[in-house]
């Protein structure tokens, strides 16, 4: 079966986790080999997930480990966790 | 090390969460959209999962479990601010909105050295925080943090079927806003007419 554009988006996702069923994987597949722009459109959703779950997108403020780390030995020496 | 801190070693918390903070912070940062409060919901995390670790159960992963917390901290003070009232309308239109991608004719791989550049970085960051946030939650937990289906699905208090359908249209989303953007900001290559 031929699948168009349109039924490629809607498997993005599951063809980036590897959970597509055979039959729908092949499709996809077979479609992606001529189709270049849901090629594209692959290519940069997966490109951005690789950015987007980098460490550096999100940085720890300055003094962010001291500030907390600090209030953790208040609390820790005000209270223990309850002893099993 | 969870053992030996509800023995008596509380010390050793520090050593324990030291590898999640950049994650915790991270999480917050992503749901509360302000530096401050989200350094405070972090801390408030931490110490929460002390209070609690005799709480903890074994047969998950630590981390999944402080994520956890982590997000109903977070959930908690987004309520408190009276925006949840902007999540139940999101939900309700959940099911009727497709999201569809941008349309590309090729796309060169942006290297991850792009990160150094504070625009490309603050570019991810405002498509992650613009996503509403019940997408934004479930791209955390899934694409940030590798949660599992299920364990996206446990913490989220939602089925399976609904994480992956969320979390499709997250990532739709997030290509549709930022191929074009990222595009853009690659540097364009200038080959000389006559190399």
């Amino acid at each position: 079966m031929v699948i168009d554009c349109k039924h490629v988006w809607e498997h993005i996702s599951g063809y980036l986790d590897g959970t597509l069923a055979p039959e729908q994987l092949e499709q996809v597949q077979k479609h992606l080999e001529h189709c270049e722009i849901c090629s594209a459109i692959l290519d940069s959703t997966r490109n951005i997930l690789i950015l987007t779950a980098d460490d550096r997108v999100f940085e720890l403020p300055l003094g962010f480990s001291e500030r907390l780390h600090a209030r953790l030995d208040d609390e820790i020496k005000r209270i223990s966790p309850e002893v099993t | 090390m969870i053992a030996s801190i509800l023995s008596g070693n509380t010390q050793e918390f520090h050593s324990l969460i030291r590898p999640y903070e950049r994650s915790v912070f991270s999480m917050a940062l992503s749901l509360l959209q302000n530096e401050a409060d989200a350094e405070d919901a972090a801390q408030d995390a931490f110490l929460k999962a002390f209070r609690n670790l005799k709480a903890f159960r074994a047969e998950s992963k630590f981390s999944t479990w402080l994520i956890s917390i982590t997000l109903n901290e977070a959930r908690s003070r987004l309520r408190k601010k009276k925006t949840m009232k902007v999540q139940s309308i999101e939900e309700q239109q959940e099911e009727h909105n497709h999201a569809s991608p941008a349309l590309l004719r090729d796309w060169r791989e942006i290297p991850s050295e792009a990160l150094e550049r504070q625009e490309v970085k603050l570019i991810l960051q405002q498509a992650i925080t613009d996503l509403p946030l019940i997408y934004r939650e479930i791209f955390l937990l899934r694409d940030v943090e590798e949660l599992s289906v299920n364990e996206s699905a446990e913490t989220l208090g939602i089925s399976v079927a609904s994480v992956k359908v969320r979390l499709h249209r997250a990532r739709m989303m997030l290509q549709k806003k930022l191929a074009p953007q990222l595009k853009q900001t690659s540097p364009k290559r200038r080959w000389l007419p006559w190399l």
